[in-house]
């Protein structure tokens, strides 16, 4: 879930693509002027908290990641005085990690990839989400940056996330920063690969909880238990309105996680095996209603054979559970009925309003946007390049 | 320590105040380097990695050499040109 909480009042489409980011506004269709025009922009979050900070995730091919940040609905942006980067290797050097562990030799950041406002109650902290897997904080409302030590200098983070090795087709990626907004200590990681991971105490510290989901890609066990980690989340929330039910869309599964107090273990159940057989539960992202922690809408893909991840069969559809996923209904009224899309992690959202609207956008450069809570949907803008993230704003 | 021009690429005009030609003092093409950020906070970042390394998109040249070890020694009247690779098709 890219962006859990909208802020109020959204009335545009903010959309990063590999070649900018364009805003749509609602209201009349219009695109503006690019921004950060021919730059890789993996995400634009606008701090639901005020709705005066716009912070983007952005990269160049020669100048490597940064953040921008703008005051002013985004009419001027300013780089981050000390933008995210990773310690220097000499750093390590008396560590207690392992000989071979990767953070020895030294990690660059090659892009910030998801970026999280911090807790209502913490005024200009924010979290960004980087690959190699990282985790980043500002306390300065994004002028300057520090990594989590807590996070990035776990001695098994290299464990769970297969020594940082380049996995996934863009390179490993720390997702899905999810802020329990009833408790501003709890923080939710989404590692690509690696698991999910959870912190009770504002990052310091970290476990992973994976129990229950499937990990396709690793053979069973030997004595029948499950893996601890290194399983690949694609997309995962933690619902704003109810704080205790988690959703995930894993590559190996659609999951729903109801927090269990006094439990030993959390457990994922695979709400995905309601999905139609033929369909399947594999996809990117995971949405969920801001204001109903039943309703929920994923965009099943391929991921048969050789995992082509677009439509299965071509044929676009997005499926919503109004139980929790329990049972699932499909909708492609509007969509065509053949193409072959591919919708990224954070490439669809809603705006939060009274009246939801959802929109979803394609590696393709679609725009496909729905009124009517996912019933029906229409093009809203056609042309752009591959489309990386989608995001609610408020613009004047 | 020698006086050396340094000329910066497009990309990185808007790093620099708009300026495209640069003297600094300095005695290795790193110190070069680190003397463009003392003047324009954040520069250095954008040519050379967290790990020390120049970005693998950038090109430093000292006169007609490519260099990539930030301790190489400035010559005497030398250039350095900071550009942008040609990376792609």
């Amino acid at each position: 879930m890219t962006q859990p909480i909208a802020p109020e009042g959204a009335n545009t489409w903010i959309l990063g693509t590999r070649k900018g980011t364009w805003v749509l506004r609602n209201g009349n269709g219009r695109l503006d002027e690019p921004w950060f025009f021919g730059m890789q922009v993996h995400h634009v979050v606008q701090d639901p908290r005020r709705g005066e900070t716009l912070l983007a995730a952005v990269r160049t091919g020669h100048l490597g990641p940064t953040i921008y940040r703008s005051t002013d609905g985004g009419r001027n942006w300013k780089e981050a005085e000390k933008p995210p980067r990773f310690k220097a290797k000499e750093e390590y050097a008396n560590s207690a990690l392992d000989g071979d562990d990767a953070r020895r030799q030294g990690l660059t950041l090659d892009h910030v990839f998801f970026l999280a406002p911090g807790h209502v109650s913490q005024s200009g902290v924010w979290f960004a989400g980087s690959s190699p897997i990282g985790l980043f904080k500002t306390e300065d409302d994004g002028i300057t940056w520090d990594g989590v030590a807590g996070f990035n200098d776990h001695p098994a983070l290299s464990k769970w996330c297969y020594n940082f090795a380049p996995g996934t087709p863009d390179g490993q990626k720390c997702h899905s920063v999810q802020v329990d907004p009833s408790n501003p200590k709890r923080l939710l990681l989404g590692l690509s690969g690696g698991g999910l991971c959870l912190s009770d105490d504002l990052g310091d510290s970290w476990r992973p909880v994976n129990g229950g989901v499937a990990m396709d890609f690793a053979p069973p066990k030997e004595d029948g238990s499950e893996y601890e980690y290194g399983h690949d989340p694609h997309d995962a929330v933690i619902h704003p309105a109810n704080p205790r039910r988690w959703y995930h869309q894993n590559h190996c599964g659609i999951y729903r996680l109801d927090w269990q107090d006094g439990a030993t273990q959390q457990r994922w159940k695979r709400i995905g095996n309601n999905m139609p057989k033929e369909v399947g539960d594999i996809g990117f992202p995971m949405t969920c209603h801001p204001k109903d922690d039943n309703t929920i809408w994923v965009v099943p893909m391929d991921g048969g054979t050789v995992w082509p991840r677009t439509s299965v069969e071509g044929k676009p559809a997005v499926f919503r559970s109004r139980d929790g996923g329990e049972s699932w209904q499909r909708f492609d009224r509007g969509l065509p009925p053949r193409a072959w899309h591919t919708v990224l992690r954070q490439s669809m959202a809603h705006d939060g309003r009274a009246s939801l609207k959802l929109a979803f956008g394609t590696t393709s450069g679609e725009v496909w946007g729905s009124d009517d809570e996912g019933s029906s949907w229409q093009s809203l803008v056609t042309g752009l390049p591959k489309i990386m993230s989608v995001t609610a704003a408020r613009l004047d | 320590m020698a006086t050396v021009r340094v000329r910066l690429a497009a990309l990185l005009h808007s790093y620099a105040g708009g300026m495209k030609i640069i003297e600094v003092n300095a005695s290795t093409v790193g110190e070069a380097i680190a003397e463009l950020d003392r003047r324009f906070p954040g520069i250095a970042f954008r040519i050379v990695d967290e790990q020390n390394q120049i970005r693998p998109h950038m090109h430093v040249f000292l006169g007609e050499e490519n260099v990539r070890d930030l301790s190489t020694p400035i010559t005497k009247d030398a250039e350095i040109y900071i550009v942008g690779a040609l990376s792609g098709g």
